[in-house]
């Protein structure tokens, strides 16, 4: 194969935009498709503070990487889940990144900081490991971006996760989901502004970036993710991939453009009712809090007006 | 030529010369869901692999969901 630009050896191909790239034009196509999604939904101006959440994965650190490039102030927050192993070698990857690039690296521990991991939450309510890791990380992202003062939280979900996410919300016909469901969630009172700029790029393509670039990252699979709803939505659509190139962008696209509009009224509502929670003072449609009600029954005791978080 | 998967790790013993393509269909991995690597450096799937080369097969799939 052949580099669409410059005819040199490829290194990289991309199926669904019908092209290969040598290392050096990859990384420029990389770029460029971040850019056009932080334009496109207006994620961010230049003079924003950007807080990346980091887990130590192929696209928080290249997400991360990219930002900076693209002339972002950028610092990263990492949240240490308590997952044995995984969780100690992902911080290293996490604090590598962080050294190599020269920035601040935020660190957050579930355990010595809020009294509970995400095995433990698991067990205590019963529920998939993955619920209380994302309730855990939204909340304490948002947290921390509040506490030392960001304007934007950017995470590495990509067109891989987003179009997932849409397929499940899709199958249950979760209008409420389907409406918050937008690269952009902007700004609102408790909440800070959240971003999602690797949207236009698959995660082939971070992949492939972290190792053009030499960004060692952190391979293998969460163990507390092995089988999860998620992937399974993910081998599904890559098998329509494989067949027809394009069809992750052509449904998570339309629906951005066609389809999300049509959903925005119940996610307004939603978010129209929310009240500060009585234990933290994060947005809640409730007394409590998601997250503290999590953390209530994680850690075994109730959650005081005075309790971190 | 030795073939590293990942998730869980483990090494696979092919015949070559073949082709990237080929090699992922005899594995029955779908290549949008793997970079393959041969020396530190990706290859397309039109890529020959010698009978020599030390492949890396890269999962690129990630289960979180939040």
């Amino acid at each position: 194969m052949k580099c669409r630009v410059c005819r040199g050896p490829a290194v990289v191909d991309v199926r669904r935009h019908n092209a290969a790239f040598c290392r050096d034009h990859f990384l420029h196509h990389c770029e460029e498709q971040v850019r056009r999604a932080i334009d496109a939904y207006d994620m961010c101006d230049g003079s924003a503070r950007v807080l990346v959440a980091v887990s130590g994965g192929k696209d928080s650190l290249a997400l991360w990487d990219l930002l900076l490039r693209l002339g972002y102030d950028a610092d990263g927050l990492y949240l240490g889940l308590g997952i044995g192993e995984y969780s100690d070698e992902s911080t290293e990857y996490a604090r590598a990144h962080a050294s190599a690039l020269g920035r601040t690296l935020h660190e957050v521990d579930l355990a010595s900081d809020y009294g509970y991991d995400i095995p433990g939450a698991a067990r205590a309510t019963h529920r998939a490991p993955c619920g209380a890791c994302g309730l855990s990380k939204r909340h304490l992202f948002n947290a921390a971006a509040l506490e030392h003062g960001y304007d934007v939280v950017a995470t590495g979900h990509n067109l891989d996760d987003e179009a997932a996410v849409l397929l499940g919300n899709v199958l249950r016909w979760d209008t409420g989901y389907l409406g918050r469901q937008h690269p952009v969630l902007p700004a609102a009172p408790g909440f800070v502004r959240k971003v999602k700029p690797l949207v236009r790029l698959g995660e082939r393509e971070t992949a492939a970036y972290c190792v053009l670039r030499r960004i060692d990252y952190q391979v293998e699979e969460c163990p507390m993710a092995a089988g999860n709803r998620h992937l399974g939505y993910k081998d599904v659509l890559n098998a329509l991939e494989d067949r027809s190139p394009g069809t992750k962008a052509a449904f998570l696209f339309g629906f951005l453009e066609r389809g999300h509009a049509r959903f925005t009224d119940e996610a307004d509502i939603e978010r129209e009712a929310l009240r500060p929670c009585i234990s933290c003072g994060a947005p809640t449609p409730g007394e409590v809090c998601a997250f503290c009600r999590l953390r209530e029954r994680a850690t075994g005791t109730a959650v005081t007006l005075e309790s971190k978080g | 030529m030795k073939v590293l998967l990942r998730n869980p790790r483990r090494e696979v013993e092919v015949r070559g010369p073949i082709t990237v393509m080929s090699l992922l269909e005899r594995l029955e991995l779908n290549p949008e869901s793997v970079l393959v690597i041969v020396a530190d450096e990706l290859v397309t799937r039109d890529a020959r692999l010698a009978d020599t080369d030390a492949v890396e097969i890269r999962p690129v799939i990630s289960g979180g969901a939040a």
